[in-house]
């Protein structure tokens, strides 16, 4: 309950994080903390310093650039959820962020945070992966972008360099592509046991490209590359063959949640009715 | 240790805390608001919640120095001029509660709710009170006493 | 059948509570928010090991730490406690009770043993220094699961003892009162013989307020005050003083306002006793409150058992025979009541069943874990799942609807009062077909299995299950005497003290304490009814041995049963004064006045007098009666001549995704016979509470343990505490058969709904899946168990 001492600062700016990432010890970001601060409690992460970004102005909010939507990296999750540009541009995007944790966490959690986690039982992760969205980063180097697929790289692993800050996401607007994500955990507060975001376009019946991505059904997040590759081109009908393709290619944990076996199971159900639901 | 303004039920307060200090205890043990309460240690059980800023938090997950200049509003704050906010009548009204160790905490998240949606279902009531937990009532009249107050 | 005139105002009105102005404002005290000048703080280093010896514990780094007062280990204390951890329920004669000092000096014998406590003056600090403690620990092979514990060449945790079981209990040879028959007198000539094994996992009761504890010392008095989340001060006070030699005269014990017990707190910790004996060596007030995490393997567990199970019953559905052996783990050590837990359930697992045979043997068995002990319901949630349970396999194997199978084996309503059932014990009224009556009807039964037929005819995904559970149950525990017989070393009478102030309120002393079940408004509507004042006039104070020296507390829903009996005689002896004075004063004789809630009155006449009037005067004393004390008070202790025995049908409909196994709970009803009802609102409550409870444990919770012995889920994350979206709406209704042996007519409420929920539930899952060929499912029934249990049946 009571975390072991360290140091705190507040960061002016992205520059000034960058910085304190880089002279201080053990120096690990603060966004909205509900990641971190409940390892802190439990003393599973003892930081040297604390770098707070809470107040660096410029990294809150959505913008809306045409073809995408910038999110600001510490743009909490109800905000999120609320927003009017994401509701019309990607609400795929809404929907998801509607799942993470509770009311309160959403209220404080951050789409940043919950990302540069790396958590494999995540969903924001998932989603943008099937969204194929990009993630900025600045660090002592300067400023990259990296694209979705390449940012979760394992469990609790991100592309992010020691010294680097996610400051936005650029995620594509789905226009007029269906999209679902579906959770599946015993309690409503649960992390997902297997989660997917399916975003498919289709016309006339006939599915033009799927995007599939899977939670917890491995270190990261993982396409199921089987299943749009079985949908490509194909008619609706091929939605529930293709499914029993979900967990071809991934490498599911088997822990207290559930085991292997049940969550290969289980991806197929759900994306069988992701996608059926994207398409009605 | 390092200096803190909370305004905390329309007081202002300047403490000195330790940076590992949660807001809770801060509240707690600094100000003597013991009305928020603490029943776990993993952001689950929101006994916690406060509103910080207008939003329904979870008192335990947040620093106190993180919550540096920010408005907070505790059970104790809930009510006005003696009046009790018709939240925590109708939890009197409709035996919403019975040990009472949740109930600040689910008193000030209902009340989040509501504010961000003044006419819910059943179902978004009792998924809104996720992040709440109760082991006396079950939670039938905990989400009865929330349609009662939104209904008027 | 006897029959309780219900007077008019109070008693039976949904009045709101008293308690709740204060919790609902942030108010109400718990301990942790309470401070003592001077207080420090403490922590405990526990073993991370399940089985470990400890070869060595250096405290030194410990010691000089910044803000750190002492440390203490097991040795250090050795010569300051007079007794070890108490267990208070040697349940025969033979039992092995092993040693339980308040830190292990020897080994650890479960992750989360006690080894060394830390005295610093802030909270944080105590914490942090617990961490500089270095405990040598030599890891030993660890058992936590019930049948491996018994096997041979399992790790045995207490050397001494030489063995993991610690007793057995057999009813043909140990329960004071005869079966009806012996199973060997039936089963081999019955017609049909069903024999099922059951598993009811381990479960953490998790009261949302974790223990507290605040000692603060008077060291020029020898006096203690002790504040504690707990709901048996007085009972603490009395085992406290066996441990620690403190006169019990010099000490006091207080239980604040308490988050919930569910029996966690029906203990007496080695905390408290350490707290106690560490602020006795340093003179100083120190506070301990548990962390959540802590609490997993620190507070009580409760049920983890095994049941194997026979049925023997008739062709046509008679039941004949039930005979039952279950093992229970103890956990690694016996604490207040941990052997007497399953015995609570030992005379139900016939349920409220007529047949004529009846045996069933306990054994308990040390494993590598967190003690076990009450955990609401107590050894009747277990009996009532294994019989509930067992009756549906029995309706499956005679292909008869379970419902027409327990009507037909029901105790029929007219052997009551007082019938004695198969297993011996005498119960006090009842009408079983009544509540299955009331619940097959508010459920639309025939409608159900219809949509069922209709459901499964379609080959829909999504099944509907109907699940019965029709309990019996004793509580309001319970007759001293029989717990004489049943080896308590503990009387279970109750007391309560009236005294009405010469201005005319009333102040009410009770022995039971209350952990939220509304103890403050259930006795005041009995006292502002029997002595004719407002439920505002009425004050009650409980929970602090100082102000009320006598009681034996709260647990097994005794508290209206036989603390609300107690009150009740207590007020009937301030009536009986206050009719003296009113007899004196009115120049009449006492069997010339009526009385009528508070007001007597001469018969025939306007002439009255109130019982505050009367009250005004027995302060004054200036006109009594001769030789009559002055003022009007009151003392009852009450010790019941039986149980009482609440009954009921709770039925649950769910549908189950054959696909996911994942089971929605479409309606849960409930019909409750608790007798006379004094608060509905309260009692209901009590209900949705309980069977909240019991549906978490049918599919969401279970302790689960590592092959090295950790908790692998000791946390709110992973240990599935369900939340609103869980838990469906919850409909209660009643059926009254006021109980004969007490004269208010009532029996209890607080553990119905945990007793009966759990088969009710399973018994769902299980009916919606029969179609399939299930006939089992693991608890939790999580979607997981649930699929699992399907790919088994149709393979």
């Amino acid at each position: 309950m009571i975390p072991a001492p360290f140091e705190y600062e507040v960061a002016e700016s992205v520059d000034h994080a960058v910085e304190l990432l880089t002279t201080r010890e053990d120096a690990k970001l603060l966004a909205g903390g509900h990641s971190l601060i409940p390892l802190l409690k439990v003393r599973l992460a003892r930081p040297g310093t604390l770098v707070d970004i809470g107040r660096v102005s410029g990294m809150v909010g959505v913008l809306d650039a045409g073809e995408h939507l910038v999110v600001g990296a510490m743009t909490t999750l109800s905000d999120l959820v609320a927003d009017a540009s994401v509701s019309v541009g990607c609400p795929l995007l809404a929907t998801t962020a509607a799942q993470v944790g509770d009311p309160q966490v959403r209220h404080r959690g951050t789409i940043g945070g919950s990302l540069a986690h790396g958590d494999p039982a995540s969903d924001l992760p998932t989603t943008l992966l099937a969204l194929d969205a990009e993630l900025v980063v600045r660090g002592s180097g300067g400023e990259r972008t990296i694209a979705a697929a390449d940012f979760f790289v394992g469990f609790f692993e991100t592309a992010l360099g020691p010294d680097e800050i996610l400051t936005e996401i650029r995620v594509p607007k789905t226009g007029a592509a269906g999209t679902a994500y579906l959770k599946f955990h015993h309690r409503a507060i649960d992390w997902a046991t297997v989660g997917v975001a399916v975003v498919v376009e289709s016309q006339n019946g006939s599915i033009s490209s799927a995007r599939v991505a899977l939670t917890n059904m491995g270190p990261a997040p993982v396409r199921a590359s089987a299943v749009e590759a079985a949908l490509a081109g194909a008619d609706r009908g091929a939605v529930a063959r293709a499914a029993e393709a979900a967990d071809r290619g991934t490498d599911p944990p088997s822990d207290l949640q559930a085991g292997a076996d049940y969550r290969r199971h289980i991806a197929k159900v759900l994306t069988r009715r992701a996608l059926t639901q994207a398409l009605s | 240790m390092r200096r803190t303004t909370l305004t905390v039920n329309g007081v202002r307060h300047e403490l000195d805390v330790e940076p590992r200090e949660l807001l809770v205890l801060a509240l707690r043990d600094h100000l003597g608001l013991t009305g928020t309460n603490i029943g776990c240690d993993t952001s689950s059980c929101g006994a916690c919640t406060i509103h910080m800023d207008g939003q329904s938090v979870k008192s335990c997950t947040v620093l106190a120095v993180q919550a540096d200049g920010a408005e907070i509003t505790t059970i104790e704050g809930l009510a006005s001029n003696g009046e009790m906010h018709p939240m925590q009548s109708a939890f009197n009204e409709h035996h919403a509660l019975q040990c009472g160790y949740c109930t600040p905490g689910m008193i000030m998240a209902a009340v989040g709710l509501l504010q961000e949606n003044p006419n819910p279902t059943e179902n978004e009531i009792r998924s809104d009170l996720e992040g709440n937990l109760c082991r006396c009532t079950g939670y039938h009249n905990i989400v009865k006493a929330v349609r009662a107050v939104a209904a008027g | 059948m006897a029959t309780t005139e219900q007077p008019a105002r109070h008693v039976g009105a949904r009045v709101p509570r008293k308690e709740d102005p204060a919790m609902v404002t942030g108010q109400a005290r718990y301990t942790d928010d309470l401070t003592v000048p001077g207080m420090l703080w403490v922590a405990f280093v526990r073993s991370p090991f399940a089985h470990a010896t400890i070869k060595g514990i250096d405290t030194s780094a410990a010691k000089a730490a910044d803000g750190v007062v002492d440390v203490f280990t097991g040795a250090d204390l050795a010569d300051d406690f007079a007794a070890p951890i108490v267990c208070a329920w040697p349940i025969v004669d033979d039992i092995k009770i092993p040693e339980h000092w308040p830190l292990t000096k020897d080994k650890a014998r479960y992750a989360g043993d006690k080894v060394a406590m830390v005295v610093a003056d802030t909270r944080a600090g105590a914490k942090d220094a617990a961490e500089l403690v270095e405990v040598d620990y030599d890891p030993l092979p660890a058992v936590t699961d019930i049948e491996l514990a018994l096997a041979d060449g399992a790790p045995i945790l207490h050397d001494d003892l030489g063995t993991n079981l610690s007793m057995t209990w057999r009813h043909s040879e140990h329960s004071p009162v005869p079966a009806r028959g012996k199973p060997e007198d039936v089963f081999p000539a019955a017609d049909v013989v069903i024999k099922e094994k059951y598993r009811i996992q381990r479960a953490v009761p998790n009261a949302i307020e974790p223990r507290s504890i605040i000692v603060e010392p008077s060291p020029a008095q020898g006096e203690f005050t002790m504040w504690s989340a707990t709901q048996i001060p007085h009972i603490v006070r009395t085992v406290l003083t066996l441990m620690t030699g403190v006169p019990e005269a010099k000490l006091r014990v207080i239980a604040p306002a308490v988050g919930g017990g569910f029996g966690s707190k029906l203990q007496v910790y080695g905390e408290e006793a350490l707290l106690l004996v560490g602020s006795r060596k340093l003179g100083r007030a120190l506070k301990w409150t548990e962390e959540r995490q802590e609490a997993f393997v620190a507070t009580t567990h409760g049920r983890d058992v095994v049941q194997e199970v026979e049925l023997a019953a008739d062709r046509d559905g008679t039941l004949r025979g039930v005979k039952v052996r279950i093992v229970c783990s103890m956990g690694a050590y016996m604490q207040l009541l941990t052997p007497g837990i399953p015995l609570l359930g030992a005379w139900l697992y016939g349920g409220a069943y007529e047949s004529d045979a009846y045996d069933l043997e306990i054994n308990g068995v040390f494993t590598n874990t967190t003690p076990t002990d009450a955990y609401r319901g107590a050894g009747r949630p277990e009996a009532t799942y294994c019989i509930e349970r067992a009756m549906d396999a029995l309706a499956r194997e005679l292909d008869m609807d379970p419902a027409e199978l327990r009507r037909k084996n029901f105790v029929p309503a007219d052997a009551f009062p007082n019938h004695t059932i198969v297993s011996g014990l005498i119960v006090d009224s009842g009408d079983y077909h009544a509540s299955l009556d009331r619940l097959l009807e508010a459920l639309d039964y025939e409608g159900l299995r219809a949509e069922q037929k209709a459901r499964r005819e379609r080959g829909d995904n999504r099944l509907l299950g109907i699940g019965l559970s029709t309990y019996l149950e004793m509580c309001g525990l319970a007759p001293s005497r029989v717990a004489g017989a049943i080896k308590l070393v503990c009387g279970l009478w109750e007391a309560a003290q009236v005294r009405v102030m010469p201005t005319g309120t009333v102040q009410v002393m009770v022995g039971v304490t209350a952990t939220g079940q509304g103890h403050a408004t259930t006795f005041s509507q009995l006292v502002a009814d029997q002595l004719g004042v407002e439920i505002d006039d009425v004050e009650i104070i409980a929970g602090d041995t100082k102000q009320m020296a006598l009681g034996m507390d709260t647990y097994g829903s005794r508290s209206l049963a036989v603390g609300g009996i107690a009150l009740h005689l207590a007020g009937e002896k301030v009536v009986a004064k206050a009719r003296a004075i009113a007899a004196n004063a009115l120049e009449c004789a006492e069997d010339d006045l009526e009385y009528d809630t508070g007001t007597f009155t001469v018969k025939g006449t306007d002439k009255t007098m109130h019982v505050k009037e009367a009250a005004f005067a027995a302060w004054t004393a200036h006109a009594l009666p001769d030789g009559m004390e002055p003022g009007l008070e009151a003392t009852h202790v009450y010790d019941p001549p039986n149980f009482s025995w609440p009954a009921g049908a709770h039925g649950c409909v769910v549908s189950v995704d054959t696909e996911t196994g994942e089971v929605d709970i479409e309606r849960y009803v409930a019909v409750d016979d608790c007798g006379v009802v004094v608060n509905p609102a309260v009692v209901e409550g009590q209900v949705q509470g309980g069977v909240a409870q019991g549906i978490a444990e049918a599919l969401y919770e279970e302790a689960v343990y590592d092959e090295e012995g950790n908790l692998s889920n000791g946390s709110m994350t992973s240990y599935l505490v369900p939340t609103a979206a869980e838990i469906p709406p919850i409909e209660t209704h009643h059926t009254v058969t006021p109980s004969p042996t007490n004269p208010l007519g009532v029996k209890g409420i607080g553990e119905a709904g945990t007793i009966a929920s759990p088969p009710a539930v399973i018994n769902a899952v299980i009916d919606a899946l029969s179609g399939l060929g299930v006939t089992d499912v693991q608890r939790p029934a999580t979607p997981q168990n649930v699929w699992r249990a399907i790919e088994e049946a149709r393979q």
